[in-house]
This record gives C-alpha cells, sequence and structure tokens, in this order.
C-alpha cells in the first residue's frame, strides 16, 4: 500500500547526527534564509552553496546523489514561477503557444527553481540526521507553543496506530469483495463511494473514541491542562561553534555573490 | 488517616445516554490486598475503574481512597496514590517515546527533574524495561506496551494499582511475565478487573464478581470462582 508518510529519519552516528538537535534546527533555519536571500543571477553561487551542502551530506553519512534526488521532489511546487518566464520583461527568446519567453524571465525562473532544490535538501540533511521526537524536543526548548508541539507530537505518535487501523478495515473490505465469474466485481462507483465514505467516517469515530481515552490516560497521570517537559540540559559551546561553521561558510559565498556576481 | 486503601459505598452512576452502568457498589479493600474484579463484558468493570480516581465522577454514593473522601480537593492527591493502567496500552503510551511516557505521571505531579528522572530509572528496572527508555513506544510488541504501561503508573508511586485487563491480547509468555511482574510488586494495594479467571487465581486472593452494574459476590478467590454455578450464573467460567 502506498502510503506517503514514512520517516526520513536514517539512524546514524555521524557527528550531525550528535549535534545537538536545537543547533541543526536554528542552522537549517538561517542556511535556508541564506539560500532564499542569494541574488539572483549569482550564478556562480549555486553550485558553491550545492557543494556546501554536499559536503554536509558526506559528514552525516548520507549519499549526495540520494540527497539530491529526494529534493527534486518538491520542485514540482516551482511550477507555481512559471508565469515569471512570459511577464518578466526582457529579450524575447523563443514563442511557445503564442506566449514570449524572455531570457530575464528564463534566468529568474531558473534562480527560484535552483533554490527550491537548495533549500529542500537543507530541510532534508536535518530530517535525515535528527530523529522526529529530537526535533520535536529541540522545537519545544526554542519556545514553539507547547500546545503546537503537543499536537503534532501527539500526531507522530498515532499516525502509524491510524495507519494500521486503515491496513485494518481495507483488508476486511478486500476479504469480502468477491467476484463471480461471470459478474463485474465490485459494484458500481456509486456503491463504492459509499463504502469508501463509511470507511472514512468509522475511522473519524475510532480516532475520536481513542482520543477520549487517551485523554482519560492523563487525567489519571496527574494531567491538568497543562503540558509539563523535562528542562533542556544547557546548550555547549562547542555544539554553537559547529552548526556556526556552516552558517559562516554560507555567508561567506552570499558576501562574494553580493559584492562580484550580482 | 489509613494508607493504601479504597473504600466504595452505595456508588451508582449512570451515563449521560442514559444507560445505567452501577447500582449501588459497595466494597472496601484493605492496605495491601490483591483483589480481582471479574465479570461479563458490560457488567461495569471499567466504569468501576474510572471512578477510582475521578475520571467519571458520581453524585451517587461515596469513594474515599486512603481515607480522602474523592473530591475536587483532593483529586490531585488522589490521582497520585492511584495508578491506573488502561486497558489498550496504544491509549496509555501517548508519547512518542517510552522515557516520555514514564516521566509524564511524575512531571505532572510538580516533580523536580532530578527525581523524575530517577523514577523513570527505577519504574522501567521494575518492569525489567530499563533498556527500552529510549525507544519509540509505537515500534514495541504489545507485551512489552504493556509492562512501560505499568511503568508509567509505577513512576508515580502509587499506594494502590488499578489495572484493566492486564492479560489481554498477551501471548503465554509475555502474560506469564505479566503475571510474574504482579507477584512482585508488594508495596502497592491492587485491584485488577479481568476475564483470564487463571490469573485472579494465581495473583488475587480476594475476588469481586461484577454484574449487571451490582456487586453479586466478593470474597476469597477459591470459594467464589470455583463455584461453578455462580460463575455460569454470571457468564464467566471457573478456572
Amino acid at each position: 500500500m502506498g502510503f506517503a508518510f514514512q520517516e526520513r529519519y536514517q539512524a546514524g552516528d555521524s557527528p550531525l547526527h550528535l549535534l545537538d538537535a536545537r543547533v541543526k534546527v536554528v542552522a537549517t533555519l538561517l542556511l535556508i534564509l541564506g539560500i532564499v536571500l542569494t541574488p539572483q543571477f549569482a550564478w556562480p553561487a549555486y553550485p558553491l552553496i550545492w557543494a556546501l551542502l554536499a559536503g554536509l551530506s558526506i559528514i552525516g553519512g548520507i549519499g549526495i546523489g540520494r540527497l539530491a534526488r529526494t529534493a527534486t521532489l518538491a520542485l514540482p511546487f516551482t511550477l507555481a514561477a512559471i508565469t515569471l518566464l512570459f511577464t518578466t520583461p526582457g529579450s524575447p527568446l523563443v514563442q511557445v503557444l503564442g506566449l514570449t519567453i524572455t531570457d530575464a524571465g528564463l534566468g529568474r525562473f531558473l534562480a527560484i527553481v535552483l533554490k527550491s532544490w537548495l533549500a529542500v535538501q537543507a530541510a532534508l540533511l536535518l530530517a535525515m540526521t535528527t530523529h522526529f521526537t529530537d526535533l520535536l524536543w529541540a522545537l519545544n526548548s526554542l519556545r514553539l507553543p507547547a500546545t503546537l508541539i503537543a499536537i503534532i507530537s501527539f500526531m507522530y505518535r498515532y499516525l502509524f496506530t491510524l495507519r494500521e487501523e486503515t491496513e485494518r478495515l481495507l483488508r476486511a473490505r478486500a476479504s469480502r469483495m468477491a467476484a463471480s465469474p461471470t459478474g463485474r466485481a465490485g459494484g458500481s462507483l456509486a456503491w463504492r463511494a459509499r463504502v469508501a465514505g463509511g470507511m472514512v467516517g468509522n475511522l473519524f469515530l475510532r480516532s475520536y473514541e481513542r482520543s477520549e481515552r487517551v485523554y482519560a490516560a492523563m487525567l489519571a497521570r496527574g494531567y491538568k491542562g497543562q503540558l509539563r517537559t523535562l528542562n533542556a540540559p544547557p546548550l555547549s559551546r562547542r555544539a554553537v561553534l559547529l552548526g556556526a561553521v556552516p552558517v559562516a561558510i554560507l555567508l561567506l559565498i552570499e558576501l562574494v555573490a553580493l559584492i562580484w556576481w550580482r | 488517616m489509613s494508607h493504601h486503601t479504597i473504600e466504595v459505598d452505595n456508588l451508582s452512576f449512570c451515563y449521560p445516554d442514559g444507560h445505567a452502568a452501577l447500582h449501588d457498589v459497595t466494597f472496601h479493600i484493605h492496605m495491601g490486598e490483591k483483589v480481582a474484579l471479574v465479570g461479563q463484558n458490560g457488567s461495569g468493570k471499567s466504569t468501576l475503574l474510572l471512578h477510582l480516581n475521578g475520571v467519571l465522577r458520581s453524585t451517587s454514593g461515596s469513594i474515599k481512597v486512603g481515607g480522602l473522601p474523592l473530591n475536587d480537593a483532593n483529586l490531585g492527591q488522589i490521582r497520585a496514590w492511584v495508578g491506573l493502567v488502561f486497558q489498550n496500552p496504544d491509549d496509555q503510551l501517548f508519547s512518542p517515546r517510552v522515557r516520555q511516557d514514564v516521566a509524564f505521571g511524575p512531571l505532572h505531579m510538580g516533580l523536580p527533574d532530578a527525581e523524575v528522572n530517577a523514577r523513570v530509572e527505577k519504574a522501567l528496572a521494575a518492569v525489567r524495561m530499563s533498556d527500552y527508555a529510549d525507544r519509540v513506544s509505537f515500534h514495541l510488541s504489545i507485551g512489552e506496551k504493556k509492562r512501560i504501561a505499568v511503568a508509567t503508573v509505577l513512576s508515580m508511586d502509587p499506594q494502590i494499582l488499578v489495572m484493566d485487563e492486564p492479560s489481554a491480547g498477551l501471548d503465554p509468555r509475555a502474560r506469564r511475565n505479566l503475571i510474574n511482574l504482579l507477584h512482585d510488586l508488594h508495596d502497592q494495594t491492587m485491584l485488577l478487573s479481568t476475564h483470564d479467571m487463571r490469573l485472579a487465581a494465581e495473583v488475587c486472593p480476594r475476588t469481586i464478581v461484577l454484574s449487571g452494574g451490582r456487586v453479586v459476590a466478593d470474597g476469597p478467590t477459591r470459594d467464589l470462582l470455583y463455584d461453578a454455578a455462580l460463575m455460569e450464573q454470571h457468564g464467566l467460567e471457573t478456572p
């Protein structure tokens, strides 16, 4: 069954895996910000940024090719910027379906594609080297609202339980969808839609009832409406310095780009 | 003041939809007793257990835990005293990692971090799951989840352990491990709701039989569980 939510995390004990998750989250956000702010026609900057990310992925024990390939998953979203091809003023290159593609338009579009691809690689690097629960812990100690953290954490905990429940329902349906040798299997479209609708409703009810039982379990252990967590250990100077290295390298690339390649 | 005791007097309870689940239930459990609560499905066992630490509240009848009447003022204290282990460990283990779940109770009791960590280690050691502290809950087997569910309440250092169907869904070895664990826990008064008559016979010297929301028998396990007529009448069977 093709369920899309699988874990990106790759277990390991590389320096990237062991680095304090808080440092990794902040460094990744800074890297993404830097990538997005790259002057758009500073073409030599892009391979340099990619080399930085590739270097990090080697340190993290994640294949360069794998990271690059996985990041292409996000490329369809750049189609949102496709109108830039035709609407940016510049010298015309080609005519497509009566629309004119300009050189400036092509440049801007390519820059957006490259930036998205690089930014997604930076985010993937974080997701592949940091366990989801550590990520949540880091976001929590970085003062993201506790309610939001709790919602994501419950989602993470029960997504897999829900998936198992869905699989059981689908299996139960499949084992009763017999076909006679002559007839067409599965019934009419309307009938199948009704069955699917019933299953969704069933899943919702089960989840709703589970949420009540979970809440009872929380109350039973002293929950009073305020989630408490252990205090985070202090950040080590070493972790912060390590996290600052890639950010500093990117800063350097951006400075060069701003001064010479603009 | 008495510790480790449960006193339930004339407790009745109706669900909001009008379904009457408990009628005039009365029993007293003394310090250190291990009591089995048996009865067929729908006899009110789970409903009764949910009253013991105030998840469900009835307006009719009274409950005293450790000598304290169950009311709004004592609710926090009583929840710390009564460790309730739910039937489905997927409901009990709601945190992503084992350690977070075992720490949940002590943290919400307002204990300092060092004490919380010490209790987590001690509770996991008591159920022999110390190696599982950093595991992710949903990858565990049901037997492992069950033991950790027990640890999540042991970490609150409860006086009373209340368990709903502790052996449901366990394979023979996991069930045997659980029975050994229940034997080994001496510090707590215990109330186990169960369909597992052999577990009741092995672990609990005393049994309460619930039927249609009423207590129909209360006495030594060896007298009640081996009374074939009584068991038959209430949809149960002898061990």
